[in-house]
């Protein structure tokens, strides 16, 4: 039956040549598209991983938050930006059920960054938490617990600081630069471990390690009492990895409850996410038109098909065969056309895909490095020739059905 | 007083409803006795295809009865119209109906493949009747390279690939010229006599009609001569139908359903 049904298929090559040619059209589009959402959520989880971990909040006295709106003024409270976290605020995010431990970001303002006496550059310090992987172009993480100071440095510090290249960057030493609070600049020495790629978020920054920024902190704020050192911007909760959104949504809750404002990486760069899957949503809508007018084709060729094959329809059924026969040998010619058209949609759509990304990561998104803008898992891909494959089945019903409900006699009747 | 391997008793069929309805047969009684070789003879109109339909399960009547081996059709499922139509009927139509891009061999064994027999059973059974009606050199040729009386021929040999126990036939000479038509008529009554294969033959053609055992005339759906049916000897010229076909016992005509 299938090969009869295949061998039918290939009666009228042209007309189920451009059959398979519009369902080829519709997979190779729903494939590009796809894999365009997959380099994309591919490229922000990596980015995701740069900026922070999942398993910690951001607190802060003040809503950092890129959308909020403006807050109706309270007397006694300090204007916006002044708010900071005292050590008594550690103390208390640290109480609260779920919280692990409590790190705070220290403002360390650093004045410059040098090479091997070359130029001095300025630049700002990025934090990094424990458990965050930097999306790096060469070397290493940095190790949290290394009492000696390391340092990540972006990729487009590399050439103006004069090390060469990425390379020889790592292993280097630059030297960081802050003032004391006496006015003098005192400077400390760290060794690059690993360069970083530019992303949409972070990538510019040079990234120390605890032992670093601690050194960094201390030599800003010498001299100071504690409790005036104590004086932070944010701070760094971390909590159970495990934890279900519910329960992260219910942390944040109670955090927001002691008068702290909490973000999760989430809800950093939930935003960049929503956009790039309403993007992906949109182009799949148009790739899905493609298809529903390629299934279109598929019933106007199998319906011409019944209409010229009626004689041996009305035969076949007066030699007995059964209806649900003749639906299955229609049936099975429209899946036919089908997998014929995604299988060389999808295999042509993997090509170009992967071809114009390269393309692209070479020329236009050069600068963004790790972008790979269409790429491809076996679970969209299959899901892709199986939706294909399940349009053309329900198109082909339809002829099919036709096709079973012959009357013998009427179609020997047909001249 | 044996049993008719087929029968119509009181048979009508109507198309239409109210004022456009049309009787196609008007109370139609025939007994076709194995081994025999009817012919159903009118004008066009006269109903005779129609009544062949019934008679083949192609149709069902408005009302009467069409009886296998004395057994009510209407009491079959469709399972079973469909494997009796499959296994126990062959047909030759006025046209070919040949899949013209097809082989021979694929042309003739369409019933087997219908069947679900195997690739290979179904070569075999292909040959064999392609060798009897000397196609053999025929096997691979494609459908539409064949001349008429080629194709009739083809025809013949799918009708009688599944070894059935009724040939039905509607006009199988209309397209041929004379000579050919004459060789055709020859297979299929050699067919009959050596094989012992009940013939149902429609035709307008006299001449024919002549050549059949019996002969039924109808006019406006009704019988309007009909030389009466005799249950052929039990013995003699159609020893050859003891050998059952596929099994089935040669008295149950219904019984090739599974």
């Amino acid at each position: 039956m299938i090969r009869s049904a295949i061998g039918n298929s290939f009666r009228s090559r042209i007309r189920t040549l451009f059959t398979v040619v519009a369902i080829f059209i519709g997979a190779f589009t729903l494939t590009l598209t796809t894999g365009t959402g997959t380099g994309m959520n591919r490229y922000i989880d990596t980015t995701l991983a740069a900026v922070g971990t999942t398993d910690v909040l951001t607190v802060s006295r003040v809503d950092t938050a890129e959308d909020s709106a403006p807050e109706p003024f309270e007397s006694g409270r300090a204007s916006t930006g002044d708010e900071v976290l005292t050590a008594d605020d550690l103390k208390t995010l640290a109480r609260i059920d779920g919280v692990l431990s409590v790190q705070p970001v220290l403002p360390v303002q650093t004045d410059w960054f040098r090479y091997d006496d070359g130029e001095a550059y300025r630049g700002r310090l990025g934090t990094f938490i424990a458990g965050m992987q930097l999306d790096l172009a060469a070397g290493r993480q940095l190790d949290p617990d290394s009492p000696s100071y390391q340092v990540v440095i972006p990729e487009s510090f590399v050439d103006p600081l004069g090390i060469g290249s990425v390379r020889q960057a790592l292993g280097s030493t630059i030297t960081i630069a802050v003032t004391d609070p006496t006015g003098e600049q005192r400077t400390v020495d760290a060794r690059v471990v690993g360069v970083s790629q530019r992303g949409i978020v972070g990538g510019t920054r040079v990234t120390p390690n605890a032992a670093l920024e601690q050194a960094l902190f201390d030599l800003q704020t010498e001299g100071y009492s504690a409790e005036a050192k104590e004086r932070y911007l944010s701070a760094t909760v971390r909590f159970d990895a495990a934890s279900t959104p519910a329960q992260v949504a219910a942390l944040k809750a109670s955090v927001e409850d002691e008068g702290f404002y909490a973000r999760t990486v989430e809800d950093q760069i939930g935003s960049f996410r929503a956009v790039i899957d309403t993007i992906v949503f949109v182009l799949n809508g148009f790739a899905v038109i493609a298809l529903l007018s390629a299934a279109l084709g598929i019933v106007n060729t199998l319906l011409m098909s019944v209409q010229e094959r009626t004689r041996e329809i009305g035969l076949m059924k007066a030699m007995g065969m059964p209806g649900r026969t003749v639906f299955g040998l229609f049936s099975l010619e429209a899946l036919f056309i089908g997998f014929l058209g995604s299988l060389f949609g999808v295999g042509t759509g993997i090509v170009v895909g992967e071809y114009i990304s390269a393309k692209l990561s070479a020329g236009l998104l050069s600068r963004l490095p790790g972008l790979t803008l269409v790429d491809f898992d076996y679970v969209s891909v299959a899901a892709v020739v199986l939706v294909v494959m399940a349009v053309a089945f329900l198109a082909g019903t339809i002829p099919a059905l036709r096709a079973a409900r012959k009357d013998p006699i009427e179609s020997l009747r047909y001249e | 007083m044996p049993v008719p391997v087929l029968a119509a008793r009181d048979v009508r069929k109507s198309y239409g409803r109210g004022s456009t309805r049309f009787d196609a047969l008007d109370g139609v009684t025939l007994e076709v006795f194995e081994g025999e070789s009817v012919a159903i003879v009118g004008r066009s109109g006269s109903g005779k295809s129609t009544l062949m339909h019934l008679l083949a399960l192609l149709d069902k009547p408005t009302s009467g009865r069409i009886e296998l081996s004395g057994r009510d059709a209407s009491t079959l499922n469709r399972r079973q119209v469909n494997a009796t139509r499959n296994r126990s009927f062959g047909f030759v139509f006025q046209q070919f109906f040949l899949t013209p891009g097809a082989s021979v061999l694929d042309n003739v064994t369409l019933p087997l493949t219908i069947a679900g027999v195997g690739r290979r059973e179904r070569r075999r059974r292909g040959r064999v009747v392609l060798e009897k009606l000397e196609l053999i050199s025929k096997v691979r040729s494609r459908a539409i390279s064949l001349s008429g009386g080629q194709k009739q021929r083809v025809v013949i040999a799918r009708a009688l690939v599944n070894d059935p126990r009724v040939i039905f036939a509607d006009e199988p000479t209309g397209n041929l010229d004379s000579v050919t038509g004459r060789i055709v008529e020859d297979i299929l009554f050699d067919l009959n006599r050596s094989h012992g294969i009940t013939l149902v033959l429609v035709t307008h053609d006299e001449e024919l009609a002549a050549r059949c055992d019996r002969r039924v005339f109808l006019r406006d759906g009704r019988v309007v001569e009909s030389e009466p049916g005799v249950a052929p000897a039990p013995t003699g010229r159609h020893a050859g139908w003891a050998a059952p076909h596929d099994g089935h016992a040669p008295a149950d005509l219904a019984g090739g359903a599974r």
